[in-house]
């Protein structure tokens, strides 16, 4: 099959990309990377991402990382299928290409740091820092209040329509969902809704179906 | 009519977005935000910028905010004046992508945390977290050991062909050199050390430089 991913059923930039894809409606191999293992930091892996994270992604000859190139690489490359994931227009692309920045450079760290304390720590059995849950839950909802304000004025954040800018939160949005954090989304009728609106998306059932 | 970019000469984030409307020849107007007085935190910067961040472009009654989209945006207009930048085909617009990732979430948020505790919290009268700047210096030699055997196999961190992955680093690594005193990091690596004496003689940059004299 040309689409191989490498990747891990759990980690949030391996749902990323497996939700673009099943919103391409395309077809993959899943080549599951063993992290308990340390699979995802021997050579063999290390070849595929220098950095040794999840996901790596292969289509034909083309190897990337990085799960936001990724995303993009697919949605362009395959235009023609599935659900839209870009707008074509320059500017409004653009505009899109702004929230998808604010996803990655604010969402993204809040809501991982929040993530590895309120959902993984517990798991393995380590103690939650409280110090540090507080604080990225406060930043968070500095984010949040902006998006509010944006989903008053747009129907998804990158414009009228679902794109990238929308689908790049929904991994950290579902573990995020699981936890106290869920009172800062639900606090925003806006956020609160754009949120159970893009979790209850076809696409992202269907991606999902493979994660306990 | 003259794209306006609204920031700081000094900050980063304005340096990435002049170099690149230099590479691609777009005319700008530079509006100082001034950040010592918190001008960017104030009701009227934040209509444009509601993060409260430089820098802003304003092209007509285009706005923008975010350097790294703003960079795609001009990549995409004037693609014609400079095809490399951001590609030709869907697979060098990958890689170009996938480096930008690289320099936004390895790179930058160690160089960021860098200047924050060694530069900006010592001027407000504060105290530097030592361990953490440690910390950091660590993860970003391990970035660079990256960088050094991608650039053994490429001239530029894309390709061949210097791309806005390449440009993206420019600010970032001219504090680790100038402000930040973490030269070494770049000087100690022999093919990080040519690329970046290449990217930082490009004419465009050498611009950005000039203003801020």
């Amino acid at each position: 099959m040309a689409i191989k991913l490498y990747g891990a059923p759990g980690s949030t930039a391996t749902l990323r990309v497996r939700a673009c894809l099943a919103e391409k409606d395309l077809d993959y191999e899943f080549v599951n990377v063993d992290m308990g293992a340390k699979e995802h930091k021997k050579p063999e892996f290390l070849s595929r991402n220098p950095f040794g994270q999840v996901p790596a992604f292969e289509d034909g000859d083309l190897k990337l990382f990085e799960s936001r190139a990724i995303t993009q690489y697919i949605a362009h490359a395959y235009a023609d299928k599935g659900n839209d994931l870009i707008i074509k227009d320059v500017k409004k692309m653009a505009i899109q290409s702004v929230w998808m920045e604010v996803e990655s450079q604010k969402y993204e760290p809040a809501t991982s740091k929040l993530i590895w304390e309120l959902c993984l720590k517990p798991m393995w059995g380590m103690p939650v820092d409280e110090a540090v849950a507080e604080e990225n839950e406060k930043k968070l909802e500095d984010v949040l209040d902006i998006y509010e304000s944006r989903l008053s004025e747009s129907k998804y954040l990158g414009g009228d329509g679902f794109t990238l800018a929308d689908l790049h939160h929904l991994p950290n949005l579902k573990y995020l969902m699981g936890t106290k954090v869920k009172k800062v989304f639900d606090a925003r009728p806006h956020v609160s809704a754009w949120a159970s609106e893009i979790l209850s998306r076809p696409a992202w059932v269907k991606a999902t179906a493979t994660v306990a | 009519m003259v794209v306006k970019v609204y920031g700081s000469i000094r900050a980063a984030c304005p340096q990435r977005v002049l170099a690149c409307l230099l590479e691609f020849g777009v005319d700008f107007e530079l509006i100082n935000v001034d950040l010592d007085s918190n001008e960017h935190k104030q009701p009227e910067f934040l209509q444009k910028q509601p993060f409260g961040q430089v820098p802003v472009i304003e092209d007509g009654d285009f706005r923008l905010f975010e350097s790294r989209a703003i960079m795609r945006y001009y990549a995409r207009k004037y693609a014609d004046r400079n095809p490399k930048l951001y590609g030709t085909t869907l697979d060098e617009k990958a890689l170009v992508d996938q480096w930008l990732e690289v320099e936004a979430h390895h790179f930058n948020d160690m160089v960021y945390t860098i200047v924050l505790q060694k530069l900006v919290i010592p001027k407000m009268g504060g105290k530097p977290d030592l361990a953490l700047v440690q910390n950091c210096e660590k993860k970003l030699e391990k970035v660079f050991d990256i960088y050094e055997q991608q650039l053994s196999k490429n001239r530029y961190l894309a390709g061949d062909c210097f791309t806005l992955a390449d440009l993206s680093h420019l600010p970032g690594i001219r504090y680790l050199i100038n402000e930040a005193e973490l030269g070494h990091m770049v000087k100690e690596k022999k093919n990080v050390n040519s690329w970046w004496c290449d990217i930082s003689n490009r004419v465009a940059w050498k611009k950005v430089m000039q203003l801020m004299e």
